[in-house]
C-alpha cells in the first residue's frame, strides 16, 4: 500500500501534458520587471536607482526585516525605472525595470554544469548563504527559506521533508527538475539537512512520476529516503505531506515544527544547491507553460522577471480560444488579467484554459450530498463554513475551525451544485482572521 | 486572442459532476428492480411508476411556474426520482388518483413549500407514502400476488404482514414458517409487496452501481442494515420462537429499498460519517422496534422519517474529527 494522507482529498484529471518535455532554457528577454515583493513578508528595499548598471546576480533589493528576502538582478543591463506594475495579484506592486544588454554575470558565480557534491561548511554559514541568495519556498508559498531554517528556540527539527509531490494537475516543473537534476537536488537536500541539524530527510513523490522516483532513489545518499505516494490532491499541502510521510498530524493552528518537521520544495533544494555550491542567487526558475490548446506545452528554465507572454510565445503562442490565464496550477493558481506580467520566484506554471473551460457551471441549491465534507483534507464542513460566511456569523465560523482551511479548493472542485464554496470560505477566513488579530492587539 | 479573459478565484477546474447526473444515476440504479416488478406484477407496475413520475414532475412544474413564478427546476431530475421512489413504495394495484394525491403531498407539501430541492427536511417520497398509508390503509395494504409464484389468489399478504398477523394470533414462528417465503425467494423477489421492495438482489445490484459511480457512499446502507441485523439477531438469539431470524428481516419488506435508496437521500441525511452512523443506527433500531413490537408490520418508512427529523440536530452537534484536532 502506498502512503498517503488519510482525510479527504480529490483526484482531478492529471493532464501532465508537458511531463515528457525536457527543460529548455528560455530566450533572454529584452527587458524585465522584477517585483520587490516576491515573497511572504515585507517587500525588499531597492538598492539601485535609475540608470545604474547591473550584472546577472547583482543584488538590487535588500531584505526589509526578518521575514523578507533579497532580490537579485536576473539579467545584465541598465535600470530603466523604479515603478509599480501589476503582478499576479492583479495589484500594482513596486519593482525594478531593467533593459537587457548582453549577458554579463557577477564574477563569483559558477555558471558551469559541473556537479559539486562535497561541501565543508557549517549550518549557520549555509543559512547565511541561503539568505544572501534571496531563496524563498519555490512551491508557491514563497516563505523566505532562511527564516524557515531557523526554528523557534523551544522547538527542535527532527526530519526534513522534501516536497516533490507536485499534486497540482498540469504542472511538471518539479517532475522535470527531479529527473534532470536529481544529484544537484540531493546535494541541496543534504545542505538543508546540515543547516537544520537533522540526520533524516524524506522526499515525497507521487507515483505518477515513476521516472523521477527512480532518478531520485539513484541519487539519494545516506539518511535521505524517497517515499512514493499515492496520487491524491492536495498531497503537496504541508500538513498533508507530513501526515502522508510521517503519519503525524500538525495540530490545528500550529506550524510543522510542532511535530518536528520542516518542509521544503524540491525546487527550493535545487536553489539551495546553486546558492551554496555555485554562489548563484535565485535568479532563475523552472516554469511549466501548459494548456490543452497550446501547440507545445513546455518546461522552461527562465530568468525571474521575464514576461509570461514571452514564455507563451516560446511554447507555440497564445491559442485563439484562450479564455483564462492561470498563474500556477488549476486548483490553487491565480487567474490573471494579462500575460504581461513577470515570472517571479513563486511562479511554478502558466496554464492557458480554453474559453469553454474557463467558466463555472451554473450554481444550484446545495443538495447536502456531503461531498465537500468528504473531500476536505482538513475535515472541515465546507457547506457549513460557506453558509455561516454568507450569513456573516463570524463567531460560528471561527468555532467551526474556518482558519484551518488551506484553500486547496477540493470542496468547490467536487461540488455537484457548483456552489462557490471556497469563495465564501475565503471571505470568512479573511474576516475571522482580522477579528482574531484585532483581539490580540 | 480575445482581450477578455475570465478572472475568477481558484479552483479553475470542476469534476463535471452535477445534480442532474446524480439524480439520473439513482434512477438508473432503480431500473433493474422496476423491470423485475413489471415481470412479477405485470403492466400494472409500469402504470403505477409512470403515473407517479408524471404527477410528481407535473406538480413541481405547475407549482413553480404558476404559483411561485420561479424558473421550473424539474430538469434536475429530482422530481422524477421522487416519483419513482414513491411508486416503489406502493402496491401495484393502487388507483391512479391516489398516486396523484401522494404526488401533491410529496412534492407540493414536503418539498416545494420548504423551498425546493435541498431544503426539504423530510424525504418527500416517504412523506407521500406515509400519507397514503394513513389515509388509504386498505388500498395501501392490498398486495397483488406475484405472477411468477404458484398462487391462485389475486392478492396475498406480504411476508412481514403474515408474520405480524400470525404472531398476533399467538402462533409460534415454526408454525408460520411454511407459509413464509424462503430466504432465496426473498432475495430474488418471489413474494408479494410494494412495487420496488420485493427483490433484494436487484436492489443490491443498484447499490453496487451507485457505489461504483460514487453517487453515494456505503456508510448509511451498511449502518442501517447492520443495525437491523444485529438488533434482530439479539432478539432472535433470546427467543427464536417469537422473533424471526435477522437475515429474514434484512431481506424482506422495505429494508433494502429503505436503506439503499430512501435513507441515503442526500438532502435529509447527515453530512459527516459520524452523523451518518448515528442516523443509520437510529433507523435500524426504530425499524426493528416497529416490526417486532409496533402495530404496523413494516416500520422502515417511519424510522427514516423520524431520523430525518433528527438530521439538523445531528449536523449541528456531530462533527467530523478535524485534522489536527487538539485532544
Amino acid at each position: 500500500m502506498l502512503k498517503t494522507f488519510t482525510k479527504g482529498g480529490v483526484h482531478p484529471p492529471e493532464n501532465k501534458l508537458s511531463a515528457a518535455r525536457a527543460i529548455e532554457t528560455a530566450a533572454l528577454p529584452t527587458s524585465v520587471f522584477i517585483p520587490l515583493g516576491q515573497h511572504i513578508g515585507a517587500p525588499a528595499t531597492p538598492t539601485v536607482k535609475k540608470g545604474d548598471r547591473v550584472k546577472v546576480g547583482s543584488k538590487i533589493g535588500q531584505p526589509a526585516g526578518f521575514v523578507s528576502a533579497g532580490i537579485h538582478s536576473s539579467v545584465s543591463g541598465v535600470v530603466s525605472k523604479l515603478d509599480a506594475a501589476p503582478d499576479s495579484s492583479g495589484y500594482p506592486k513596486p519593482g525594478i525595470f531593467i533593459d537587457v544588454e548582453g549577458d554579463e554575470w557577477e564574477e563569483d558565480i559558477d555558471r558551469t554544469d559541473t556537479l559539486i557534491s562535497d561541501f565543508n561548511i557549517d549550518g549557520p554559514a549555509i543559512i547565511a548563504k541561503i539568505s544572501n541568495a534571496g531563496i524563498v519556498g519555490m512551491g508557491g508559498a514563497t516563505f523566505p527559506t532562511h527564516v524557515k531554517l531557523a526554528p523557534p528556540p523551544n522547538s527542535k527539527a527532527e526530519i526534513l521533508l522534501i516536497n516533490g509531490v507536485e499534486c497540482e494537475p498540469y504542472l511538471t516543473a518539479d517532475h522535470r527538475l527531479m529527473l534532470e537534476k536529481s544529484r544537484e537536488t540531493v546535494v541541496g537536500i543534504r545542505l538543508l539537512m546540515c543547516a537544520l541539524g537533522v540526520t533524516k530527510a524524506a522526499v515525497g513523490i507521487e507515483n505518477n512520476k515513476p521516472d523521477a522516483i527512480a532518478a531520485m532513489r539513484k541519487a539519494a545518499t545516506d539518511g535521505i529516503e524517497i517515499v512514493p505516494l499515492k496520487v491524491k490532491y492536495p498531497q503537496g499541502g504541508e500538513k498533508q505531506l507530513i501526515k502522508a510521510v510521517t503519519g503525524r498530524e500538525v495540530p490545528s493552528g500550529a506550524l510543522p515544527i510542532a511535530v518536528g518537521a520542516v518542509v521544503s520544495n524540491v525546487g527550493t533544494a535545487f536553489a539551495v544547491y546553486e546558492a551554496v555550491q555555485k554562489n548563484k542567487p535565485l535568479i532563475e526558475r523552472i516554469v511549466t507553460v501548459t494548456g490543452k490548446s497550446l501547440a507545445q506545452p513546455s518546461n522552461f528554465r527562465t530568468r525571474i522577471g521575464t514576461p509570461l507572454s514571452a514564455l507563451i510565445v516560446a511554447a507555440g503562442g497564445m491559442p485563439s480560444n484562450t479564455g483564462k490565464i492561470v498563474c500556477g496550477g488549476p486548483m490553487m493558481g491565480r487567474a490573471i488579467a494579462s500575460a504581461e506580467m513577470p515570472v517571479t520566484k513563486g511562479t511554478s506554471g502558466i496554464l492557458l484554459l480554453d474559453a469553454d473551460e474557463s467558466t463555472r457551471p451554473q450554481t444550484l441549491n446545495c443538495i447536502r450530498c456531503a461531498r465537500c465534507v468528504e473531500a476536505c483534507p482538513m475535515s472541515l464542513e465546507p457547506y457549513l463554513l460557506t453558509a455561516v460566511s454568507e450569513k456573516q456569523l463570524w463567531e460560528r465560523a471561527e468555532n467551526e475551525n474556518i482558519m484551518d482551511c488551506i484553500e486547496c479548493g477540493s470542496c468547490s472542485f467536487t461540488c455537484p451544485a457548483a456552489r462557490p464554496l471556497l469563495d465564501y470560505i475565503r471571505l470568512g477566513k479573511a474576516t475571522v482572521g482580522s477579528i482574531i488579530r484585532n483581539r490580540k492587539k | 486572442m480575445s482581450n477578455l479573459l475570465t478572472i475568477s478565484p481558484s479552483p479553475h477546474v470542476h469534476t463535471g459532476d452535477s445534480v442532474n447526473k446524480i439524480m439520473y444515476r439513482v434512477i438508473i440504479a432503480l431500473l433493474p428492480a422496476l423491470a423485475w416488478s413489471v415481470a412479477v406484477f405485470g403492466l400494472d407496475a409500469l402504470r403505477v411508476a409512470a403515473v407517479a413520475v408524471a404527477s410528481c414532475v407535473a406538480v413541481e412544474y405547475l407549482l413553480q411556474r404558476f404559483i411561485l413564478r420561479q424558473h421550473p427546476t424539474v430538469s434536475d431530475g429530482s422530481a422524477a426520482l421522487t416519483g419513482l421512489l414513491l411508486a416503489f413504495n406502493v402496491p401495484s394495484s393502487l388507483p391512479w388518483w391516489m398516486l396523484v394525491i401522494a404526488a401533491v403531498i410529496a412534492i407540493g407539501v414536503a418539498k416545494v413549500s420548504f423551498g425546493g430541492l435541498g431544503n426539504n427536511p423530510f424525504n418527500p417520497a416517504l412523506v407521500g407514502r406515509v400519507f397514503l398509508l394513513i389515509s388509504f390503509p386498505v388500498a395501501m395494504t392490498t398486495w397483488p400476488s406475484p405472477h411468477t409464484a404458484d398462487i391462485d389468489a389475486a392478492t396475498s399478504a406480504t411476508p412481514l404482514g403474515l408474520l405480524k398477523e400470525g404472531l398476533h394470533r399467538g402462533k409460534a414462528l415454526s408454525e408460520l414458517m411454511p407459509d413464509l417465503p424462503s430466504h432465496l425467494n426473498l432475495l430474488t423477489g418471489q413474494t408479494g409487496g410494494s412495487l420496488g421492495e420485493i427483490s433484494a438482489a436487484l436492489l443490491l445490484l443498484g447499490f453496487a452501481y451507485l457505489l461504483i459511480r460514487k453517487v453515494i457512499t456505503w456508510h448509511i446502507p451498511v449502518f442501517v442494515l447492520g443495525t437491523i441485523f444485529i438488533f434482530q439477531g439479539i432478539l432472535w438469539e433470546c427467543n427464536p420462537v417469537r422473533f424471526a431470524d435477522p437475515l429474514f428481516h434484512i431481506l424482506t419488506g422495505g429494508a433494502m429499498l429503505g436503506a439503499i435508496f430512501m435513507a441515503t437521500d442526500m438532502v435529509t441525511s447527515p453530512m459527516s460519517h459520524r452523523g451518518q452512523l448515528l442516523f443509520g443506527v437510529g433507523i435500524g433500531i426504530i425499524t426493528v422496534l416497529i416490526r417486532n413490537f409496533g402495530a404496523y408490520p413494516e416500520g422502515i418508512s417511519f424510522a427514516i422519517l423520524i431520523m430525518n427529523g433528527f438530521t439538523p440536530l445531528i449536523n449541528t452537534y456531530v462533527k467530523p474529527k478535524r485534522f489536527g484536532e487538539k485532544k
